[in-house]
């Protein structure tokens, strides 16, 4: 039931801070962070009542007794739907990752929202909900729902409180998306009609359409289906092209929330989904899927070196770092595995950062073209000295959170093939250019003559309080990243186990 | 002592966070104690334990936590001390609580007081943790660490774009090698099964055999790692664009400590060289290249900052070819006497231009010897030792490195002929520098005179740089012995006379004038070999158009996103279907039921076609 109510909060939660705008304005903000910081306190405390935390079992892949939560209730027995939730340490980092970052979103956007605050905020918990869903759902019909029903609050939070050009970006968003997510359909429906008449039973659960028996040539198709709507969403080359417009137009929320948590679903659902489903398909796929990966990874980094728009910047750079996601994954080792499981979290909070400070960016100088910026270190220290550390975390410095998931992942990488790890490698220089490109454009040189005297504002408080935490997480990450991946280790061991 | 190791790196960095968090709160004179009392605190940390060590030098190791277990990886934040880590901690702490009190004069005015101190005691806290790993990734967190600093301290005045410049190209060029360092690490783990230098290199033992391929491979990874960060040929260019940095910075991290990172590695590594000749091979031949070509260039050089640049690239030059011909001792050892005076030099050139507006070209100044003594004298203790002049520290150093080359079969000979070019070279542009700058009549007057902060540690690096030869660096057991022959005593005496000779040459070239070479210099090839020199082989401008423009070109090229335009043919070919299929909405009835007509017509046409027996 924790499951379910950790979605139900945030719904219910939506429509009050929907709601409180009658009684102040200000209020539906208050809301949303209360809401997602009870949520978060309700989860953590329902954990610290967990004695099977401190000794972690491998969950066995298609025994939900031996996962850490499960949960299910029939919903429309004649198909075999249920409403079935279930939750292992995968899942769990990502449902925490979702919260906190949950918190920085609403955080991110005090001051940048002025009209219908009410709707915004219900929109960005609604996709929270909708993002919890898809991390426990373990029912494909209800995890198909949830899919699509995070897509919707979050093309309203673009299309309407984007920026300038969010009509096409929240268009071109939905429609990849829903385009992708309807060949997943049907992969699924496929799934479950080749399932019933192998055990003549129609169920639509993960424990039990795992090990479906079925030719190579119908896993081939199928597992291509659950693919594409995964990398489409993480995103990989050549999917990428939605991400730019969207992360670009987005408002700061919704910019910290895509990247930061919404890409995670497509790396959560290769690795839940696309691989363990048609286990021997997805290894004969694994070289083309490296490939993709590796080109993503220089492909994002050369673009994000060209950008003048900050934000784009930022998002390029994602489609850089997700490759490192797609090569761990597809590479399938424990190293690499790991890696990719580290990047998810440590991506989101590094991205998150920096969107943040770019939406700061926009909210003092009202432009995000960084021809137009320009020495702002001078009259924005603090900003300076958060964004250098966010950038050199992004380029991967050791001792930081993204340097263990990349040097985790290209390891990993490197006992599968060689060759693509120094291609993919090339993304720690080209990642280098960029970062360094987009600190100078921004915050260093000669300041720019007309922002001078502007009189702009250094972060405040409540701005370095949402930089503390995610700073000490990434260094946390970085230097005992222990926690994390013995959480993570016992799952990934019994996914290795279900590949040939 | 030793179970506190992990203080003397952890003092630097806590002084540094503080910094950065309170630094703009605090008065200077405190971020002064701070900055500068941290490293001293350090290096009296380094003291103790190297006593305590010497009393029993056994080799000792520390595991803080093991830094990430995944499988059998599993490296620690763990410490290894022995010999070599001594003696790199002292040149680190020791010349670095020295530049580190220079600085709070030479920086006093800065306004950026307490992010200068900041950044530079993290480095120094990086730099400790480079040569105190036990393991290769914790070595590798050191290293890029110390790059970072050198990135932030380089850009340190970083409303000049030009500053910010040089900062990203040493910290981009840097990396190349860094990346291929990182495979080198991936290749060995892979092959090896651990990153921990002492076990790792006992099990290459055990698996290789003398020249066996994957040692080669992954030695030249390695390789490529240390000539980035040790600035040799090819990834040399970005050193002597560092110079835009603070003038301290540029003594304490690109000619004291960080810069010889590569030196380290490879000495630490050295049971891995062994293993692979023609990778020992490579990094003599890298060596010796990188001494000549940058020996000329720094002849050619009137910026007094990259004559130095280039002479700390030309000397590091020196140490590579000694770990080559594996003369491990006395490449460690001329790392510890060039540290003494090239950060003497450096911070000399510091104290002039601090006190000469900025002035950075040599012929510029003159006549310094009477109006800044204590510098004067820095100097020409400085240039005597790094020209290798007898009884001076880098005599020491750099004479057992040509000896030992000498001795090395087959190219031996050849190695230390071009090693002799060298030497004369060095001594040539360096009291090229002295007697341009301190004799003759002075061009520009100083406006002031050190005070006693910077007259201190230069004073301290004079005598280090005149008695450091005679120091014995506990090393013995960590390299294997050498051979102990001596080459013919006619090799002894041609090594120890080319400075001279060179010393002589700069003296009647510059000083008298009385060796006229206007003549060769204004000839055709003298002026082309002149640019030649002066742009430092053209090496930059080659990279520029092999690497730097074709990436923006290709940048340029993909930033309107090719891939999109697929996604736009789609839409595309739908809206034209749109425009089409609307085109036939007129809302005319008499077209609709013709048209209905026409496509009842069709259909039955086909239906009878298919199947006649319908009607």
């Amino acid at each position: 039931m924790v499951m379910v109510n950790l979605i139900l909060i945030l719904l219910v939660g939506g429509v009050l801070a929907l709601l409180s705008e009658r009684v102040n304005e200000n209020m539906p903000r208050r809301v949303a962070l209360a809401v997602v910081l009870f949520d978060l306190v309700y989860f953590l405390i329902h954990l610290s009542g967990m004695p099977e935390l401190t000794q972690l079992q491998a969950p066995l892949p298609d025994d939900p007794s031996t996962w850490l939560m499960h949960f299910k209730a029939d919903w429309i027995p004649a198909f075999g739907i249920s409403i079935e939730f279930a939750l292992d340490g995968i899942s769990m980092l990502m449902v925490l990752l979702t919260l906190v970052l949950g918190a920085v979103a609403v955080s991110a956007s005090w001051t940048d929202v002025i009209v219908r605050r009410g709707f915004f905020e219900a929109n960005l918990l609604w996709t929270l909900a909708g993002v919890l869903g898809v991390f426990m759902a373990l029912d494909l019909f209800l995890f198909f729902l949830f899919w699509e029903v995070m897509l919707i609050p979050m093309y309203f939070m673009i299309a309407i409180w984007g920026h300038e050009n969010r009509g096409y970006a929240a268009m071109k968003f939905f429609i990849f998306t829903q385009a992708s997510g309807l060949l997943m359909l049907v992969s699924i429906l496929a799934l479950v009609a080749v399932n019933q008449s192998a055990t003549g039973q129609w169920s639509f659960s993960y424990f039990d359409l795992l090990n479906t028996p079925m030719a190579e040539a119908t896993a081939h198709w199928l597992m291509l289906g659950f693919f594409i709507a995964f990398v489409v969403k993480l995103p990989v080359f050549p999917f990428h092209t939605w991400l730019p417009d969207a992360h670009t137009q987005a408002p700061t929320a919704g910019s910290v929330i895509l990247a930061g948590i919404l890409l995670k679903t497509g790396a959560y659902g290769l690795i839940r989904f696309a691989v363990p489903l048609f286990p021997q398909a997805a290894m004969d796929f694994s070289y083309v899927a490296m490939v993709l990966g590796a080109v993503g990874v220089v492909y994002g980094a050369v673009l994000a070196f060209a950008q003048t728009d900050f934000k784009r910047l930022i998002a390029y750079s994602s489609v850089s770092h997700m490759g490192f996601v797609l090569l761990g994954v597809y590479a399938w080792n424990e190293l690499a595995l790991q890696g990719a499981v580290m990047q998810m979290v440590a991506h989101g909070f590094s991205t998150a950062a920096l969107f943040m400070i770019a939406g700061s960016l926009q909210e003092r100088l009202h432009t995000r073209d960084m021809r137009e910026m320009g020495g702002l270190w001078q009259q924005m220290p603090r900003m300076g000295a958060v964004a250098m550390f966010f950038v050199v975390a992004s380029l991967g410095l050791p001792g930081l959170g993204n340097f263990v998931a990349e040097f985790l992942v290209l390891l990993g990488l490197f006992q599968v093939d060689p060759w693509l790890t120094a291609v993919a490698a090339l993304g720690l220089i080209t990642g280098a250019a960029y970062s360094l490109i987009l600190m100078q454009r921004a915050f260093q040189g000669e300041p720019n003559p007309k922002l001078v005297d502007q009189g702009l504002m250094d972060f405040g408080r409540r701005e370095m309080l949402t930089m503390a935490v995610m700073m000490l997480a990434l260094i946390g990450l970085g230097i005992y990243p222990q926690p994390i991946l013995d959480i993570a280790q016992p799952v990934l061991q019994s996914l290795l186990e279900v590949t040939p | 002592m030793r179970e506190l190791i992990w203080l003397i790196p952890l003092i630097p960095l806590l002084s540094s966070v503080t910094l950065m968090l309170a630094g703009s709160r605090l008065p200077r004179l405190m971020i002064g104690i701070a900055g500068v009392g941290s490293v001293g605190f350090a290096a009296l940390l380094t003291l103790g334990t190297g006593i305590n060590f010497m009393a029993n030098p056994e080799p000792f190791q520390l595991t803080l936590w093991t830094w990430m277990q995944v499988g059998s990886f599993a490296p620690g934040v763990a410490f290894y001390f022995d010999g070599l880590t001594l003696v790199m901690m002292s040149v680190i702490t020791g010349v670095g609580f020295l530049i580190h009190l220079f600085s709070t004069e030479f920086m006093e005015r800065d306004e950026s007081y307490a992010r200068y101190f900041a950044y530079l005691n993290m480095f120094v806290a990086a730099m400790l943790v480079l040569v105190m790993a036990d393991n290769l990734l914790l070595l590798y967190l050191g290293w890029e660490g110390v790059g970072v600093c050198s990135y932030l301290l380089v850009g340190f005045w970083y409303q000049n774009s030009a500053n910010g410049q040089a900062a990203r190209k040493a910290f981009i060029v840097t990396r190349i090698g860094d990346t291929a360092m990182a495979l080198g690490l991936f290749l060995l783990f892979t092959e090896l099964g651990t990153l921990d230098i002492q076990a790792m290199v006992g099990i290459a033992n055990e698996t290789w055999q003398v020249g066996d391929n994957v040692a080669l491979i992954a030695c030249l990874l390695l390789l490529a790692g240390a000539v980035g960060k040790s600035a040799q040929l090819p990834l040399h260019t970005w050193l002597p664009d560092a110079m835009a940095g603070p003038t301290p910075v540029s003594a304490l991290i690109h000619a004291a400590t960080m810069v010889t990172a590569g030196v380290y590695l490879i000495a630490r590594t050295h049971g891995l060289f062994l293993l692979a000749p023609e990778a020992m091979m490579a990094v003599a031949v890298i060596g010796i290249a990188t001494t000549l070509m940058a020996a000329f260039t720094a002849l050619m050089q009137s910026d007094i900052k990259r004559i130095l640049a280039y002479s700390t690239i030309s000397q590091i030059g020196y140490m590579f070819l000694a770990l080559g011909v594996g003369a491990w001792t006395a490449g460690i050892f001329h790392l510890m006497t060039h540290a003494f005076f090239k950060a003497l030099l450096f911070l000399g050139s510091g104290a002039i231009i601090h006190c000469l507006h900025h002035e950075h070209n040599i012929f510029k100044m003159g006549g310094l010897r009477t109006r800044m003594p204590v510098t004067f004298w820095s100097f020409m203790i400085g240039s005597a030792a790094l020209a290798a002049l007898p009884m001076t520290s880098g005599f020491f150093s750099k004479d057992q490195i040509l000896l030992q080359a000498y001795q090395m079969p087959g190219m031996g000979p050849w190695l230390w002929l071009a090693g002799l070019l060298g030497a004369l070279l060095t001594a040539v542009y360096s009291f090229r520098l002295v007697f341009v700058v301190f004799f003759g009549a002075a061009k520009t007057e100083p406006d002031k005179d050190t005070g006693w902060r910077m007259a201190l540690p230069l004073t301290v690096l004079c005598g280090l740089s005149l008695i450091g030869g005679y120091f014995i660096i506990p090393v013995q057991d960590v390299f294997p012995v050498g051979s102990g022959d001596h080459p013919a005593h006619w090799v002894e005496y041609v090594s120890i006379s080319v400075p001279l000779f060179g010393v002589l040459l700069a003296y009647l070239i510059f000083h008298t004038g009385q060796l006229k070479v206007d003549s060769l210099v204004n000839s055709r090839i003298g002026q082309t070999l002149r640019q030649f020199w002066l742009s430092g082989w053209g090496i930059d401008w080659l990279y520029d158009r092999l690497f730097v423009r074709p990436y923006y070109a290709l940048s340029g090229m993909l930033k309107s996103e090719p891939v999109d335009a697929i996604y736009g043919l789609i839409v595309a070919i739908n809206q034209t279907f749109n425009h089409w299929l609307s085109a036939a909405q007129t809302g005319r009835m008499r077209w609709y039921i013709v048209s209905m007509v026409f496509g009842l017509v069709v259909l039955l046409t086909l239906a009878l076609q298919i199947s006649p027996e319908v009607l």
